[in-house]
């Protein structure tokens, strides 16, 4: 398979994402055809035998970035906060996990006819305009220029909002471990939230994430957005198939392309299984909110001139 | 205090109540402590709708506030014999604290608004910082109003 991007191209873009990323150039618009062009990732989900080399290149590229909780575990009140709690389970691949960011989901499908079996790595989408971000109450989780979304777990109290607000409820949780033993154990937060970081500290080095790279089919190619939309037409066009994650949630930084309809997969899901439905970009009405914030001032302060003007009319 | 003030001071309390509640359901909070079990208050616990909710409200005290500021202003510039009482008035100390805060509120909040459309990136100790001192006026402004409400302090001396 031939790469949208050369070796060379990618370490440039890479470095100068990371690089921006470090010395924080400020609000910044990432648009298409700038030097600043997030990157994304394309998944050609005809391609992977589901082998699971990208989940174990995972674990082990972030096996330190693993939450190490103390035990036990402080009493949370009320009664129903969860204890969240994966550390005896850590070698659990099948489903998504604070050990597992990355697992190969089943699925089956008709394809001329005959059903077949796909396998798909998921993991997080990384959205355009990811919620998880853009919602966290603390500012624990952010996104980078380069287009990835990550969540700091120094500042992460594990509230799960990100979760909740996340189409596909792909952070998960440890309890135990985190700001919040610090803090008020007892009465706020609930540990640590995790999940795919896209392997930004590898991308920092001018490296892919380990999950492509180890890859022996080449299901993954990560490169400017663009160019990796252009190539998921191509590879669509050619089996006569399918893409996600072109309008879903506003446009994602992860995109699959498929030889059988999503809507049309059967699949398992539930906790840290994902699902491939169609999703609105759940970020838009707070866009569209944002002209009426716009109007606003403009409005009051025009209220204001017109009592003034009728004031002095009924005076003259 | 004429019935026109009245209004307003009712109109700016409903906007600080619901502001202030829908500020507070972005911390995960609600579900926590069973607020959101009470009947008629789930809607606290889904973080989309007190998001929106946040932005509407933050959209009326814009509104609310242009239209005070500029009405003082104004205001002053008629005849004295025709400007109320209140426009002659002063702010007082509390009255200064609550309009500062709210300014602050407002820069802030503008600014957070701005960080959450897409393609935008704030440096991320920027945003750890906004989100901290717009929680820090909040609970200024909160205090404030608590301490004039309890003495009775008017936001103007007339």
């Amino acid at each position: 398979m031939r790469s949208p991007v050369s070796r060379r191209q990618f370490l440039k873009s890479t470095v100068f994402a990371a690089g921006a990323a470090v010395v924080g150039t400020g609000p910044a618009a990432a648009g298409p055809g700038t030097e600043e062009e997030p990157l994304a990732t394309l998944i050609d989900i005809s391609r992977c035998i589901g082998c699971e080399e990208c989940v174990y290149a995972c674990n082990d590229a972030n096996a330190r970035k693993f939450p190490e909780p103390e035990k036990p575990f402080p009493t949370m009140y009320p009664s129903r906060v969860p204890v969240e709690d994966w550390s005896d389970q850590r070698d659990v691949t099948d489903r998504l996990t604070p050990y597992n960011w990355l697992y190969i989901q089943y699925a089956t499908g008709t394809k001329d006819g005959e059903e077949i079996t796909l396998t798909i790595p998921r993991r997080c989408m990384h959205c355009q305009n990811p919620p998880c971000v853009k919602l966290c109450p603390w500012g624990a989780a952010k996104q980078q220029p380069s287009g990835l979304s990550r969540i700091d777990s120094q500042l992460c109290l594990g509230g799960s909002k990100c979760k909740d607000v996340c189409p596909w409820d792909i952070p998960q949780r440890q309890t135990g471990v985190g700001l919040y033993l610090d803090i008020l154990p007892a009465f706020a937060g609930n540990g640590v939230m995790y999940k795919c970081d896209r392997c930004y500290d590898r991308l920092e080095k001018g490296e892919q994430p380990a999950c492509i790279e180890a890859c022996p089919e080449q299901v993954q190619v990560i490169g400017r957005r663009s160019e990796i939309i252009a190539l998921a037409k191509e590879r669509a066009q050619e089996m006569n198939g399918h893409i996600y994650g072109l309008d879903e949630n506003g446009g994602t930084h992860t995109l699959y392309v498929s030889p059988v309809p999503f809507d049309q997969l059967t699949y398992d899901t539930g906790k840290g299984k994902p699902h491939l439905k169609p999703v609105k970009d759940t970020m838009a009405d707070g866009s569209n909110l944002a002209l009426a914030l716009v109007i606003a001032p403009v409005a009051g302060a025009a209220a204001a001139l017109g009592k003034f003007y009728n004031r002095i009319k009924e005076e003259a | 205090m004429t019935d026109y003030f009245r209004g307003r001071r009712l109109v700016y309390g409903l906007i600080l109540f619901f502001i202030t509640l829908s500020g507070f359901a972005q911390m995960p909070v609600f579900a926590r402590y069973y607020i959101s079990d009470i009947p008629g208050l789930g809607w606290l616990a889904q973080f989309y709708v007190t998001h929106a909710m946040h932005y509407i409200m933050a959209a009326l005290l814009l509104v609310l506030g242009s239209y005070a500021a500029m009405d003082a202003v104004l205001g002053r510039k008629l005849p004295s014999a025709w400007q109320n009482r209140v426009n002659k008035g002063r702010l007082t100390a509390t009255g200064w604290v609550k309009v500062l805060s709210l300014a602050g509120l407002m820069v802030t909040g503008c600014v957070m608004v701005v960080k959450n459309l897409s393609g935008v990136y704030f440096p991320h100790l920027l945003i750890i910082f906004l989100d901290l001192l717009h929680l820090a006026l909040c609970m200024i402004l909160l205090g404030a109003t608590l301490y004039a409400g309890i003495r009775k302090r008017p936001w103007i001396a007339v």
